[in-house]
């Protein structure tokens, strides 16, 4: 089975978030990059099923030089191979058309993306994907079992899960669930060290067009001063809820 | 010309965020001098969809026969009926974000998630929209004919504007790209995207055990309830309840965190609220910096005191 691990590269969740140029580009200056907190628990599965039934997994990112400490960490938590689409993502869509032109000529069983990037919280390169090479879609995944050609998923509800039932090749967008976060893999030194020598293509973009354009940035207003409640009190602190704020 | 607005429905029946986003699309209709119709997929009775004539609706499409979570025949139907339109218009369901990214490839019209503001402007469809986990507000342009939008729970006022309503119900043959074979769903809980309040609790609980209050306390305000990631990590509490940066971000009007630290990658998906109230043994607790109402103190000291205080209001 061939599985492609869809990796965006995000700030680590710890940010502060700054922008530059007139505040209308996000400001790289100091911040730590890391794989995508939901890609990490796509790439783990991947592993896993390469493990349990053998598989080739492949970890794909659009990105220019800069992202390759970020995909040279997935090949060290266990895929065998990398791809880069050397390409600056400008929007969900002509990252998505890249990726789906590569899948076209190199097929894959599973393509596993996580439901959302933590930094733009576009949620939609899986989606799209889905849509440009008419293949079942199923998203804010949490469990997947394959058995032959015939896969069984969770996806989360409001309020529950669905299962669905689907026939490879799928893509999916994941989520914590998948596997559970005490499994997350860290890569170890071995992995670290096999990593170096793992192959990473790096594939030319086709520069497809894009649809949307980030203008500027602000950040949302600032808080007033907490107003602190004793806690012999609590009968003020409903009072203020009730009268001043008006929420309950 | 129209705005088409997908009139999602659970258990055949539409909730609060399909309302927030007709009375959104309503106003888009208004901005652009256009006309408002719907799609809605799933059984539906005529008097439920009767009620998006409140909100503007002019005309509804109804397929009976198809369900949300397919996505693919979804997408093709709502893409035929936006043939004419300038913009389609999504609550941020789990269903419209399978949706609504199929319609974009299938419209080549670019999609803004998250979106929080009506239109900047009407040239280049300029918007603003949450992005970095609600760290950051971003304002964005599309550049293609149509634009697709999926708006962000609880920032849309529902608005009434009554409208005469046609209903057309159609039926649609087409091939599954996957079979739908069960739910699980904890029905007469409210949904914690849709909540209007939220009651959260943190390791500052010591154990499961000790959620019964948490509980009460949602139970006597109508709340959702919720807790952080650690705590749905060691299994105290559904990974559903899990909010912030890496799980469900969420709007509610008040927010009550109960023995929450008020980590960056919390407060990231929670700080949108537009009241936060936090509840915590240690005064340099982070969360106090957050909040806009504190209470230095034990949570089994205060929690119980708050739901007796709530109970004297309700009463
Ligand atoms: C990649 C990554 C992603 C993450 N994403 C998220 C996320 O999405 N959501 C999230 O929540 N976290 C996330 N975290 C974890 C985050 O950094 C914090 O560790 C976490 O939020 C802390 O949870 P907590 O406040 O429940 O626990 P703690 O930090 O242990 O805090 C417990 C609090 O309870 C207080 N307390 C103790 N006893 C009492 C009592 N009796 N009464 C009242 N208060 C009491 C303490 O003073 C303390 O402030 C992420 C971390 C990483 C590394
Ligand atoms: N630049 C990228 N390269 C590879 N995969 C990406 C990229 N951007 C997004 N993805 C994948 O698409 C998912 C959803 O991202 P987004 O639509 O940007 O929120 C991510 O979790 C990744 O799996």
């Amino acid at each position: 089975m061939n599985i492609l691990v869809c990796i965006s590269s995000v700030p680590d969740t710890t940010s502060k978030i700054n922008f530059t140029e007139n505040d209308s580009k996000f400001d790289e200056n100091g911040i730590q990059f890391v794989i995508n907190p939901y890609d990490e628990f796509g790439l783990t599965k991947a592993v896993m099923l390469k493990e349990q039934n053998g598989a080739k997994v492949t970890a794909i990112i659009v990105g220019e030089s800069s992202v390759e400490p970020v995909i040279r960490k997935a090949l060290a938590i266990g895929a065998d191979q990398a791809v880069r689409i050397n390409m600056k993502p400008l929007d969900s869509f002509s990252t998505a058309k890249e990726i789906s032109n590569y899948v076209s000529e190199n097929p894959f069983d599973l393509i596993i993306a996580g439901k959302e990037s933590s930094d733009y919280n576009g949620g939609a390169v899986p989606g799209i994907i889905a849509d440009m090479l008419n293949i079942p879609f199923v998203n804010a995944c949490n469990g997947l079992e394959i058995e032959g050609n015939e896969v069984t998923l969770n996806r989360e509800i409001d309020g529950g899960i669905e299962k669905i039932k689907a026939s490879l090749p799928i893509i999916i967008g994941g989520q914590k669930g998948l596997v559970e976060e005490s499994e997350l893999r860290i890569p170890n030194m071995r992995g670290i060290m096999t990593a170096r020598s793992k192959p990473l293509n790096i594939v030319e973009a086709n520069n497809p067009m894009t649809m949307s354009k980030s203008i500027q940035f602000e950040k949302p207003a600032a808080k007033g001063e907490c107003k602190m409640v004793s806690s012999d009190n609590i009968d003020q602190l409903v009072n203020m809820l009730q009268n001043e704020a008006k929420v309950i | 010309m129209s705005i088409l607005v997908y009139a999602e429905s659970w258990e055949g029946r539409f909730r609060k965020s399909t309302y927030e986003a007709a009375s959104y699309a309503n106003q888009l209709a208004n901005d652009l001098d256009t006309d408002l119709i719907a799609v809605s997929f799933g059984n539906i009775d005529e008097s439920e969809l009767s009620k998006l004539g409140e909100y503007g609706v002019s005309k509804i499409f109804s397929y009976s026969n198809v369900t949300k979570s397919d996505n693919n025949n979804a997408s093709i139907l709502l893409a035929k009926h936006a043939e004419d339109s300038k913009a389609i218009i999504f609550a941020n369901t789990f269903s419209a974000k399978m949706i609504a990214p199929r319609l974009s490839s299938k419209l080549k019209a670019g999609l803004l998630s998250n979106v929080i503001s009506t239109i900047l402007n009407t040239e280049n469809f300029t918007f603003q929209r949450q992005s970095f986990s609600s760290k950051a507000i971003e304002k964005v342009s599309v550049s293609t004919e149509k634009v697709i939008i999926t708006i962000s729970p609880n920032a849309f006022e529902i608005k009434n504007s009554t409208t005469n309503c046609v209903i057309t119900k159609n039926d649609a043959n087409f091939e599954n790209q996957f079979t739908v074979i069960g739910s699980e769903t904890n029905t007469g809980k409210i949904s914690l995207s849709e909540a209007e309040i939220v009651i959260s609790a943190g390791r500052g609980l010591k154990g499961p055990e000790n959620w019964g209050m948490i509980e009460e306390l949602a139970e006597l305000l109508n709340a959702a309830t919720a807790c952080s990631k650690p705590v749905s990590d060691i299994g105290w509490r559904p990974h559903s309840e899990h909010v912030g940066q890496t799980g469900k971000a969420v709007a509610p009007n008040l927010y009550i965190a109960v023995g929450i630290s008020g980590a960056i990658q919390h407060l990231a998906g929670v700080n949108s609220s537009k009241v936060m109230v936090a509840i915590n043994t240690d005064p340099e607790a982070a969360f106090f910096k957050a909040a806009d109402y504190g209470v230095i103190g034990d949570a089994f000291d205060v929690v119980p005191k708050l739901i007796e205080e709530i109970k004297k209001i309700k009463n």
